[in-house]
């Protein structure tokens, strides 16, 4: 109702209106209380990092305004794991410059993410879009308090990375055989031996490494996964030393019913400070499984700025989660993130300028006035 | 093809001026001209006493009423106070209880207005207890703007549900900033089982060029599908009515499940 160019005519109240209800951190002097504070510490536990990481976070958060959660049982923090130079450009049809990844990253670095995934050192033969691995790793500007993981799908690849100043990397499992089969060419098995020689290594380097398991929620091929099976890959990723496990829907199939019963298999196994989720929005479905997932607990969430990334088994479909539209959840349910949304909207439209396509964040379509 | 989906209740049209809404100017044509299947409501929009009477004249056997829990949309919207917008209604509601006509009714902007921003959920429970003792049978509640999240959703719902009870009532879900289904999952956790939704997210917004709007009802589905919920809807028909509704107005769907399961 109304016609349009009035209505266009308030846009300036609008914006107004997206100030007022996205939190964007800006910071409130104010105390920290001791309790948060060490809930935040536990959740960073790393050996290597213990000192320098905390008075970085310390000296971070203390500018950081804390709201007490509208929703009671949800974490008062959430850490954002930020996929999108990674399983985001990997899976563009365009390979982006080397330049533009840089850049891409720096910007990423000061939005106030404490977790970039860069790069994958896989072969180049498989994912051309990530060929440039070393040259990414050493061009970008490593912030303090920002963490830069790398995939590694084997010992070559750790070694690669290593050399190119990594200091934290992720391997790759799946909870099935089919898909374990046709995207690594290998058992389940095969690959969790090949991650023990990974994982062995980093830990001998004092380097985190932190587990995905793909098809958590359904497979491609097999259909439907059971808990169980999910559970059993992440508890033998999570013996072998992995610190932090993140339990991939991977074509976007699951929903809020079986996103809690996954989650509930997998943590009678592992304690939830140490797994993170990581929906794909194909079927729409991410941010309620999102949510589920933190009204069980879980307070790591994957994403992708602008949604970058389709789905390779459902042409045209969408793929990973946007950070934009995942930092409008979580800032509305007054939990902390400690990223800047303004700042990941630019980056945001930065990198869909540079692969020319339309973001698939719904809070940048409504908020960039095209 | 929405009534062979199995939806139960499918908005047919508006009887507003076509002056405003021209898309509507065909509103008598339309619920003459449509198939009217046993067991499915076909509620139309009625602004006004003159848009109720003329709904009646063309087989209307239910309406729906609009009113805002913000004074400045409702002004801007319908040029008039809440109040005033409620006494209108109240006419409706009169005019239609003589006429055995059940009438549903719409609050707009429940979780945020773009002129006056935040909107407190004393203000939407007045509004929906109002409309709700006038005589609507069902409210439903709207995020005009689909600003809301989760935890707003529950403030909100909490207070509207000490005046109403939660059966009487209703979600409808904007998905602007991609919010809607985690909306729609709080409400459901709350109790709320019915949710309105358009096939392929049909809508934009008029508050927010190059924006969604509406919530798509196949990805809807999909997650109440998933949840074990029953709906009687079948999401094939369903996806079927989508496509056939996008080609005749040339856009893309806003529904992810149409785009994901599309082979084109």
């Amino acid at each position: 109702m109304g016609n349009v160019p009035s209505a266009v005519k308030h846009c300036l109240s609008y914006q107004q209106l997206l100030r007022e209800h996205l939190w964007i951190g800006d910071s409130v002097a104010g105390a920290l209380d001791p309790a948060q504070l060490s809930l935040l510490f536990s959740l960073h536990l790393f050996q290597k990092e213990t000192s320098g990481f905390f008075i970085n976070f310390y000296g971070t958060i203390s500018c950081l305004h804390w709201e007490t959660p509208q929703l009671s049982g949800l974490p008062e923090y959430v850490k954002i794991v930020e996929v999108g130079p990674r399983d985001g450009l990997q899976n563009e049809k365009v390979i982006v410059p080397t330049d533009i990844k840089i850049e891409f990253i720096n910007q990423l670095s000061q939005t106030g993410l404490s977790v970039i995934e860069v790069t994958s050192f896989v072969s180049s033969r498989w994912v051309p879009q990530m060929a440039d691995h070393s040259e990414v790793m050493k061009g970008i500007h490593q912030y303090p308090g920002v963490r830069y993981p790398v995939l590694t799908p084997n010992l070559q690849g750790f070694h690669r990375a290593v050399a190119a100043g990594a200091t934290e990397i992720s391997v790759f499992g799946a909870a099935s055989e089919s898909f374990s089969k046709k995207n690594i060419n290998c058992s389940i098995e095969e690959s969790m031996q090949k991650f023990e020689e990974v994982v062995k290594s980093a830990r001998h380097m004092n380097i985190p490494v932190r587990g995905y398991v793909s098809c958590a929620l359904g497979c491609p091929y097999e259909g439907t996964i059971i808990p169980q099976k999910v559970t059993e890959v992440s508890k033998r990723l999570y013996g072998m030393g992995c610190y932090e496990i993140s339990l991939g829907d991977t074509i976007g199939v699951g929903t809020p019913g079986s996103m809690k019963r996954m989650l509930e298999s997998v943590m009678k196994e592992i304690p939830p400070s140490a797994l993170a989720v990581h929906c794909h929005d194909t079927y729409g479905q991410a941010l309620a499984n999102i949510l589920t997932a933190l009204q069980m607990g879980i307070n790591v969430v994957d994403s992708a700025v602008s949604g970058l990334g389709g789905c390779p088994y459902a042409k045209g479909a969408s793929g990973n989660v946007a950070t934009e539209d995942l930092i409008y959840m979580l800032n509305g349910l007054g939990l902390n993130t400690g990223v800047n949304l303004y700042k990941v909207m630019e980056a945001g439209d930065f990198i869909c300028k540079a692969v020319n396509k339309t973001t698939n964040s719904k809070v940048a379509q409504a908020s960039f006035n095209a | 093809m929405l009534s062979e989906a199995g939806l139960p209740v499918i908005e047919a049209t508006s009887f507003v001026s076509p002056k405003w809404v021209p898309q509507m100017a065909d509103n008598a044509e339309v619920l003459k001209g449509i198939q009217k299947f046993p067991g499915i409501n076909y509620p139309v929009l009625t602004p006004n006493i003159k848009g109720f009477q003329a709904a009646i004249a063309a087989g209307a056997k239910e309406v729906t009423v609009f009113g805002a829990a913000s004074e400045l949309f409702t002004k801007k919207n319908t040029n008039c106070s809440i109040e005033e917008s409620l006494q209108r209604s109240d006419e409706i509601l009169k005019a239609a209880r003589a006429a055995d006509i059940p009438v549903r009714g719409y609050v707009s902007c429940v979780l945020g207005c773009p002129y006056e921003g935040k909107i407190s959920p004393a203000k939407v429970a007045e509004v929906t207890k109002k409309m709700y003792s006038m005589g609507c049978y069902e409210i439903s509640l709207g995020d005009t703007i689909g600003v809301g999240t989760p935890g707003v959703m529950k403030d909100m719902l909490s207070a509207v549900m000490h005046e109403v009870p939660v059966a009487a009532l209703a979600v409808h879900c904007h998905d602007t900033y991609g919010q809607a289904l985690a909306n729609t999952l709080m409400a459901l956790q709350m109790g709320v089982s019915v949710v309105d939704s358009s096939v392929a997210g049909l809508g934009g917004c008029p508050y927010a060029q190059g924006a969604s709007g509406n919530l798509a009802t196949e990805d809807l589905v999909y997650m109440l599908s998933g949840l074990g919920i029953h709906t009687g809807v079948n999401l094939q028909k369903l996806l079927e009515a989508g496509t056939f509704i996008c080609q005749a107005l040339n856009r893309k769907t806003s529904s992810k499940v149409a785009q994901a399961t599309c082979k084109l």
